[in-house]
């Protein structure tokens, strides 16, 4: 389906909460690929499990059952230190830092690279400027992170990611909180990381028509079923109906676009 | 970077006049020159060099080291548990050298029949001994509690709670004890530097300069944590691990400062504002060597306020940290909370 790398392989995936009166399970048998160069959107509607499974991909929590391949080798063979190298993560909810710098959050994505004491090597330093300097936040880099806007804060985040060297970027809900042009060069920017820099980016969002615009490959999750494919082959296979069309609402399947009847 | 170096060595310089005003000045009048020759060696003036070398001089490393130890604890509280209002205080570890030293001196009368207030030497390292084992006890108890539950708030909650249900045996223990010695109890309460002394006082120097370095050692983890747990986690770093580490480091200098100096408030809670408002970072390679040094220097002034004439041994140290400390800080935070707005 892909001529680009294959670097996730998920197989038989279930995941879910383990808690003391049982299992909750959140989803089950999930079978699909992530591949390099492509940017992935996770869609579906609130507490379908999203980010359920975005923890579980990251070792956050533990699956319940089936395989994750990560670059050929099973998640949780990985060490803490090896995983850093290999998985760059974005979150929702912004960190709550006093009197930190961008630049020296930004460095902060050295850390699985650096000594004891966290102590930027020349080289480390190069590859910081290098990561400011992709995403665009030069004029940022000396201000301090609780001055910063939603969508100034998310990309110094990303910046992070990109410092951290990971061949993969999981981000949940990067697009949430930002006004609408923030959100639509947030996206841009994650799809030219793919494009140009050859990363796996997987993301959850709720901006459905823009994701339909800008993502390679689309996984819909849904009471008991993923369907995967590229944005115009979900909306082909008419799952995406479902999950929009209500009373008052329709979705174009060929023009990709949600109409609401008043 | 350079700016923040420069800052340090001013502190350093700060803590290197308190400790000679710690020295000169006092009730008893010893003029500079004596004080020189007497840390030189000469011992020719008995009485002076008695005071010097046998009560200002331990008074005032006692505060260095104390200060130092307080002030670091609160500063990786507040960074574990994300909460500016956490202090050394906050998991209940001096509740349960409270709890120690309640048991030993209030419970002496009426097990063993001599009442320890009245033992002297003896009482005071028993009073030590029983500190240490009460706040190493919670300390466990929180570690065990750390492993088992995951949110830090839920730790916190759990560490508060520990510390109310301490207090509330100390309060029983209270009713049922002799007056002298819920006297003696309370004055322990009230902190001092100044209660220990000769190989006691080696001993508890001793001791921190080996606790103390060990703080650097978690400089890099505390500067993950201020991410978050999930971002920190990202970055290879072994969370539950790190937390009962940097707890257990914590809880251990509490535990000896507190078994020394008796329950010192308010200097871990503030020393750490103090410093990230000084310093403008909140990178921990500045601010573990910043709040060990103010720290040292907060703790040297308020021991020298408590000995100033006319106050001689009236005023105990909980108070004068308090009042010293407290204005300076708010007037600190406030100063840079305008600077904040002026941005």
């Amino acid at each position: 389906m892909s001529e680009n790398k294959q670097t996730i392989r998920l197989e038989g995936l279930c995941i879910g909460y383990r808690g003391k009166h049982g299992v909750k399970e959140v989803a089950k048998d999930i079978n699909a690929s992530l591949y390099a160069g492509e940017l992935t959107c996770l869609i579906g509607p609130n507490g379908i499990g999203k980010s359920t499974l975005l923890r579980t991909l990251c070792a956050f929590q533990e699956k319940l059952g089936g395989k994750i391949f990560i670059q050929d080798k099973e998640l949780s063979d990985y060490k803490d230190k090896e995983l850093s190298k290999k998985i760059g993560v974005v979150l929702t909810h912004r960190p709550q830092i006093q009197n930190m710098s961008v630049e020296e959050l930004v460095a902060l994505g050295r850390s699985p690279y650096t000594g004891f004491w966290g102590k930027l090597e020349k080289e480390d330093k190069k590859i910081v400027a290098d990561a400011i300097s992709l995403i665009g936040i030069e004029i940022l880099k000396d201000r301090m992170i609780q001055n910063l806007s939603d969508g100034e804060r998310q990309k110094v985040m990303i910046a992070k990611a990109i410092a951290q060297q990971t061949p993969i970027i999981f981000l949940d809900e990067p697009t949430a909180f930002l006004d609408f042009p923030s959100k639509i060069e947030t996206m841009q920017l994650l799809r030219r990381l793919c494009k140009n820099n050859g990363k796996t980016v997987f993301l959850s969002t709720h901006d459905l028509e823009l994701t339909l615009q800008i993502a390679d490959s689309i996984w819909l999750m849904q009471k008991d079923r993923i369907t995967i494919g590229s944005p115009r082959e979900v909306a082909q296979s008419g799952a995406l109906e479902s999950f929009i069309e209500r009373e008052g609402i329709t979705f174009d399947k060929d023009l990709l676009r949600v109409i609401i009847n008043k | 970077m350079f700016r923040n170096s420069g800052k340090l060595i001013f502190v350093a310089v700060v803590i290197i006049v308190l400790l000679l005003l710690n020295l000169l000045l006092g009730s008893v009048k010893i003029p500079a020159a004596d004080v020189l020759g007497i840390l030189l060696g000469d011992r020719s003036n008995e009485i002076f060099s008695n005071i010097i070398l046998k009560s200002r001089l331990p008074q005032a490393l006692v505060a260095i080291v104390a200060g130092a130890g307080l002030a670091v604890s609160g500063l990786q509280m507040q960074t574990v548990f994300r909460n500016p209002l956490a202090g050394p205080s906050v998991l209940g570890i001096s509740n349960g050298a409270s709890l120690g030293v309640a048991i030993v001196v209030l419970m002496s009368s009426s097990l063993a029949g001599v009442s320890l207030s009245r033992m002297g030497y003896v009482g005071d390292a028993a009073i030590s001994i029983a500190a240490i084992i009460g706040s190493l006890a919670v300390m466990a108890l929180i570690v065990w509690v750390a492993r088992k539950v995951k949110g830090n708030v839920t730790l916190l909650i759990i560490g508060v709670m520990i510390g109310y249900l301490v207090t509330a045996i100390v309060g029983v223990l209270k009713f049922f004890s002799a007056e002298e010695d819920i006297k003696a109890y309370v004055v322990w309460g009230l902190g001092s530097f100044a209660r220990v002394s000769g190989d006691q006082m080696l001993l508890f120097v001793g001791m921190m300069l080996v606790l103390l370095p060990l703080s650097f050692l978690l400089v890099k983890t505390l500067n993950l944590m201020l991410l978050g747990d999930d971002y920190a986690r990202n970055l290879g770093l072994n969370v539950s691990r790190s937390r009962t580490l940097v707890i257990l480091n914590s809880g251990v200098l509490v535990a000896i400062v507190t078994a020394y100096c008796g329950p010192i408030m308010f200097i871990g809670l503030a020393v750490p504002h103090l410093c990230r408002a000084l310093f403008k970072t909140s990178d921990h390679r500045i601010l573990v060597p910043g709040t060990i040094l103010t720290g040292a220097a907060l703790a040297l002034l308020c021991s020298l306020v408590a000995r100033m004439p006319g106050f001689e041994g009236a005023l105990p140290v909980n108070s004068v940290t308090a009042l010293i400390g407290a204005p300076v800080i708010a007037s600190v935070i406030f100063k840079r909370r305008k600077d904040d707005v002026r941005e």
